[in-house]
C-alpha cells in the first residue's frame, strides 16, 4: 500500500507543494510507495499579480492563466473536484462530486478569496483587481474615465497587502501619462491610524502620496456605499464621495475549513508557525493564504511556505523521520511605484522590512520575475 | 473593573490584529455594550484608544497585566 499524500488546492502554494514533493519523491512514486494527488477545484491555474497590469491595459488577460496539468509534475494525480469535508479521524476528505481520498499526509492550501459582500452596496458599485473579471472590468472603466473622483477603499485581511499602494502609485503614474492627473483627485483610505499595516510601507506611502497629491484618509473601515449618491460610508462617520470606486474587499478563507471543523474565524486555520501544521494534528499542513499566520497573505509567503512543508514531506514519506525544517516568517514583496519604477520590501517575523529607494532596475525584475513565476511554479528553479 | 458583554481574546497576533478585531466587534454591538479585547502586541494601547477617539467610542478602561493588556471600549453611538 503507497503512502498517500494528498493536497487540496490548484493555486500556487498547492502546486509548489505537490511539484516540490514530486521533485524528492519522483523514484518512489514511480515505484507505487508514495501517491502525489491534487485535488483542485478549479482546473485552470491563474497568475494573480498579473491581474494589477490587466487594469491598466498592460498585460494581456490571456497569458495569465494556463491548465493545471501542464504546470504539474507527470508523476502527480490531479483529481478536479471540489473538497467538501475533510474527516481527520478517518483520514480521508470527501468531495463534492462524492469521491472519498484517503491520506497518510494531507496539505491544506485552499487560499482565500474576496467577501465584497460583507459591505453592503460594495459590490453593486465598485471595481476591484483581485478577481481576472475584476480586473477585465475596471481596465474598461479606466479607459473611460475622464476625471473626477476616483476613491481606494481596503478591507483587512486581503492577500497581497501592498497592492493598495500599487494601484494607487500606479494610478497617478498612468494619468499623468494620459495628460488626465489634473482632472483627477484621487483619495486612498485605510482602516488603520496610517497608509498601510507595516510600518515602513506607510512611511513611504505616506511620504509618496503627499508628494503627488493623494488625499489620506485613516481609520476607514467600510461600513456601507451609497450606490446612488455614490458614496462610500466608514464605521468612523466620516464619508468619501467618489466617481468611480476601486476596492481591495475583505477576505475570507475557504468553507472547507468551517465545515470540516478545523479552521477558526474567518475560515483561517490555526497553524503552528514553524513548522505549518494545523494545530491538533501532526499529519495536516496548511500552506498559504489559508493559514492564520501573522504574515502577509502572498505569493512569495506561500513560494517560501511550500519549500518549508515539501522537504519535512519529503523527509517523512522516505523514511519516516522529518528534517526539522522551519518556516522563519520569510516574505518578499515588489512594489510598483509607477509606470517605470518599482521597490520591494523583504521580511520576516524577526527582521522588518525596509523600503529602498524605487528604481527602474527594480520594475524591470519585478517584469522578469512575472515570467519566470511559471517555472517557479513548476519547480525547476 | 467594568464588565464586559463581550471578550475577544487576541492575545498572540499582532498589529493590527487586536484594533481590527475590535473594530470588527464593534460593529455587530449593540450601542451602550462594552468590547472587551486581550491583547499581547503594545502597539494596542495607542492604537485602540485612538481608533475609539476617531470613531467617536468611549474607552472605558485599560488593565494591564502579566501576559497582556485588556483594554475595555464601549459603543457610544
Amino acid at each position: 500500500m503507497p503512502k498517500r499524500l494528498l493536497v487540496i488546492g490548484s493555486g500556487t502554494a498547492g502546486l509548489m507543494v505537490a511539484n516540490l514533493a514530486a521533485r524528492g519523491l519522483d523514484a518512489k512514486v514511480r515505484r507505487h510507495e508514495v501517491e502525489i494527488t491534487v485535488l483542485g477545484e478549479r482546473d485552470d491555474y491563474v497568475y494573480q499579480p498579473g491581474f494589477l497590469y490587466v487594469a491598466f491595459d498592460l498585460m494581456d488577460p490571456r497569458n495569465l492563466v494556463r491548465p493545471v496539468r501542464d504546470l504539474l509534475h507527470p508523476v502527480v494525480r490531479f483529481v478536479h473536484d471540489r473538497a467538501q469535508r475533510v474527516d481527520a479521524d478517518s483520514r480521508t476528505v470527501l468531495t463534492q462530486g462524492g469521491v472519498s481520498l484517503p491520506y497518510d499526509y494531507l496539505v491544506i492550501a485552499t487560499g482565500s478569496r474576496i467577501s465584497p459582500e460583507e459591505v453592503p452596496g460594495l459590490a453593486d458599485d465598485a471595481h476591484w483587481f483581485y478577481t481576472l473579471e475584476g480586473a477585465v472590468k475596471l481596465r474598461e472603466a479606466l479607459q473611460n474615465l475622464r476625471g473626477g473622483r476616483v476613491a481606494i477603499s481596503v478591507g483587512i485581511p486581503h492577500k497581497c497587502p501592498v497592492a493598495p499602494v500599487e494601484f494607487t502609485l500606479m494610478l497617478d503614474a498612468w494619468a499623468r501619462t494620459r495628460g488626465l492627473r489634473d482632472q483627477l483627485e484621487i483619495t486612498y483610505t485605510y482602516p488603520v491610524a496610517r497608509a498601510h499595516t507595516i510600518p515602513a510601507v506607510a512611511e513611504f506611502a505616506e511620504a509618496e502620496f503627499e508628494r503627488r497629491d493623494i488625499k489620506l484618509e485613516t481609520f476607514f473601515n467600510m461600513e456601507s456605499v451609497d450606490t446612488q449618491g455614490h458614496v462610500l460610508h466608514s464605521q468612523e462617520g466620516t464619508d468619501v464621495a467618489y466617481d468611480l470606486l476601486v476596492t481591495v474587499p475583505p477576505h475570507r478563507g475557504d468553507a472547507l475549513g468551517g465545515d470540516s471543523s478545523l479552521a477558526g474565524g474567518g475560515n483561517w486555520y490555526p497553524t503552528d508557525r514553524q513548522f505549518l501544521q494545523v494545530q491538533g494534528h501532526d499529519n495536516i499542513f496548511a500552506v498559504g493564504d489559508t493559514t492564520d499566520l501573522p504574515v502577509s497573505k502572498a505569493g512569495s509567503v506561500a513560494h517560501f511556505e511550500s519549500e518549508v512543508v515539501s522537504d519535512n514531506l519529503v523527509g517523512l514519506l522516505s523514511d519516516g523521520h522529518r528534517p526539522g525544517h522551519t518556516y522563519a516568517g520569510r516574505a518578499f514583496c515588489f512594489i510598483e511605484t509607477g509606470l517605470e519604477e518599482a521597490t520591494y520590501i523583504s521580511f520576516d517575523f524577526q527582521h522588518p522590512p525596509v523600503v529602498p529607494t524605487p528604481s527602474r532596475s527594480i520594475h524591470f525584475f519585478k517584469q522578469t520575475y512575472n515570467q519566470i513565476h511559471w517555472a517557479n511554479l513548476k519547480a525547476v528553479i | 473593573m467594568v464588565t464586559a458583554d463581550r471578550v475577544i481574546d487576541a492575545r498572540g497576533s499582532f498589529c493590527p490584529g487586536p484594533l481590527m478585531e475590535m473594530i470588527r466587534a464593534m460593529k455587530t454591538a449593540e450601542v451602550g455594550q462594552v468590547v472587551e479585547v486581550l491583547t499581547s502586541d503594545s502597539g494596542s494601547k495607542t492604537d485602540i484608544p485612538k481608533w475609539a477617539e476617531k470613531a467617536g467610542q468611549e474607552v472605558v478602561e485599560i488593565v494591564s497585566g502579566d501576559d497582556g493588556d485588556a483594554i475595555l471600549v464601549r459603543k457610544v453611538k
